[in-house]
Order: C-alpha cells, then structure tokens, then sequence
C-alpha cells in the first residue's frame, strides 16, 4: 500500500477493502481526471483522494500538448481505468476499448455508450450489445449505467465486473435521484456497484456509500470545485463516513418520536394532590 | 499517396508505414499511452514497421487525456 503524505489521515479501516475483479482496493473513491485545469491540481487531487484507480479519455494524440497525463498518475500511484466516453454505438466504444487495451496495456474498461448528447444518458441497448462483445472479448468491463435495476442486473449477468449505475446526469451535481432504485440494485448486485456521475459534494458520496454501494466515481465535483484538492479531501472523508455508516446500521426511519431517554424514575416536582 | 491522418490530409510518400507517420507525428517508437487504428482496426505496436499504408488510409493515432 502506498503510504500518503504526513498530513492525510489512513483510511477508516484498512481490513475493508474494496474486490474488483480479483483485485484489491483500499480505496473506495476513483478519481475521473476530466475537468482538472492543469496537472498539478490533478495531482493534488489524486493525493487527497488517496485514488488507486483513475479514469482516463483516448483522444486524437496532439503533438502540441506537452507532458502526458500517465505520467502524472504514474507518479501519484495510480492505476488506470480507461473509459470510451464520446462513443454513441456499440461498436464505436468496441473499436475505442481495443485501442485502450493496446495503449494502456489494460483489459479494464469503464464502458460508457451515451443515448443524447443533452442528458449524457446512457443507451441501453448499445450499451448491453456492447458489454456482451466486451466481456467475451476478454475485457473487465465495468459499465456505466441508468439507475435501472433490471439493466443494471442484465450487466452482471453478462459477466460485468462491477456495474455503476448514475446518481444524476453527468457533471449535473444533482446528487442521487432516486435512491430508491440505488438501494435495489445494491440489493440485487452480486458485483460491486459503483455510484458514477451526479456527484455534487461530500454528503452525496456519503449517501451512496451509506444505501450501500461499493465505491464511488467523481470527476466534475472535483475537477470543477473552487479547491480541487478541498473536495477530493472532502468527498473521500464522505465515502468513508458513509461507508462506516453503511457497516454500522441506520436506525429505522419513525413517523413519531422515540424518546432517548427513559420516563422512568422521573421525579414528582408538580404540587401534591 | 493521400491518407488521412488525424482528420486531416497528408501526402505520404509511397511505401510509408504507420512507423513513419509516427515519425512525423513526432512519436517516439518507445512513447507509452499511444495506439493506432488503421481503417478502424488496431495496429498493435509491434507491427507498426511492418503496417504499409495504401491511397486513401484513415489512420487515427490516439493517447490519454483526462476524462472521467
């Protein structure tokens, strides 16, 4: 385990760990790098975070642009997700996951197919065909989903290596919807589920860890936070708080009240009768 | 021959190979994070020398950049 700088306090508890297809995290927080201003603010977010697993884009290589964002993840410790974000059709993000495999050296794939370019969400259809393609194909796939519970349990019956199901549009900030879908597939998942996209703040990661999903995506609500490295910080203090919260078990919501403390023994301090 | 490499024209000398349009893409052979889909098939690095391009090749050379 890398160990981080003096100032970042450890992880909640170090035996509860996060299984990805066979592979172990310690972190319950993944780092999506789109949005960062420049590298050295990814940097501090990958710290602050304590990522172990970041997303990444394939794009048309520009000459122009100088240092390579591997570089800055390499140094940070992190290994990388490569997504196919921008793909519209199944075969679209087949052909853009083979050219991450031979890039990035990776069989792991967040596969994203998006259904309108508005709303960010994702497309079903193209996206069950080519999650079947993928996983046959050798991938570890891990897509990225509606909130459905039925699609969501389709993926893993595919052979997904974890779903992440959307809490709100992507980079909407909008927290998690429906949290009554959220808590069904965690119900029904057999792989880890992952909150991805609508992350607005510390309190929604927290909620997503507490209805019991695995791990956490964010990109937008730190990339785009007035302090990046502020929000990485907070935002994984919110997985863990949720986190702990989930293992510790909520207290059952109550129309009405339920004292805390006991009626008996109360003293008679009104006039005697 | 032409080809189209990136989305924009080129003129290629005849014989040129995915190698040599690296080279004029100024990657280096050992450069990590880099991939290249001739015609929309990946060409696996080891057979970027041996990879000819014909009239009218699409050649897309692609690395990393953030995204979530």
């Amino acid at each position: 385990m890398s160990a981080g700088p003096p100032d970042v306090p450890a992880p909640v508890d170090e035996s509860d760990r996060l299984e990805i297809a066979g592979r172990s995290f310690s972190s319950r927080l993944i780092l999506g790098t789109g949005g960062f201003v420049n590298h050295e603010l990814l940097a501090a977010a990958c710290r602050e975070a304590r990522a172990e697993l970041c997303t990444v884009a394939l794009r048309r290589l520009d000459p122009s642009t100088p240092g390579s964002i591997l570089d800055v993840l390499d140094e940070a410790g992190v290994a990388v997700l490569p997504n196919t974000a921008g793909c519209f059709t199944a075969r679209d993000a087949i052909a853009t996951a083979r050219l991450a495999r031979e890039a990035f050296g990776t069989d792991w794939l967040k596969l994203e197919v998006i259904g309108d370019d508005r709303t960010l969400l994702p497309d079903a259809v193209e996206l069950v065909a080519a999650a079947e393609e993928l996983v046959d194909d050798g991938f570890i796939v891990l897509p990225y989903t509606t909130d459905d519970p039925v699609l969501a349990r389709r993926l893993q019956d595919i052979g997904c290596a974890a779903v992440m199901p959307l809490g709100s549009p992507i980079g909407s900030g909008m927290g998690i919807c429906n949290p009554y879908n959220l808590s069904i597939i965690v119900e029904y998942a057999e792989v880890p589920v992952i909150l991805d996209a609508g992350v607005g703040t510390a309190s929604d990661a927290a909620l997503a860890m507490e209805l019991g999903c695995d791990a956490v995506l964010c990109a937008s609500a730190i990339s785009r936070a007035h302090d990046a490295a502020a929000m990485a910080r907070a935002i994984r203090l919110g997985v863990d708080a949720g986190r702990l919260a989930f293992g510790a078990g909520r207290i059952p919501r109550r129309r009405y009240a339920q004292a805390s403390t006991p009626m008996a023994g109360l003293p008679a301090l009104g006039p005697s009768s | 021959m032409n080809a189209t490499v990136n989305g924009e024209a080129r003129v290629l000398p005849a014989g040129a190979t995915v190698a040599s349009v690296l080279v004029l893409l100024d990657v280096a052979p050992d450069a990590r994070g880099i991939a290249v889909a001739v015609d929309g098939e990946v060409v696996s690095r080891s057979r970027w020398d041996a990879t000819a391009l014909h009239d009218g090749s699409t050649v897309e050379v692609v690395t990393a950049i953030g995204g979530g």
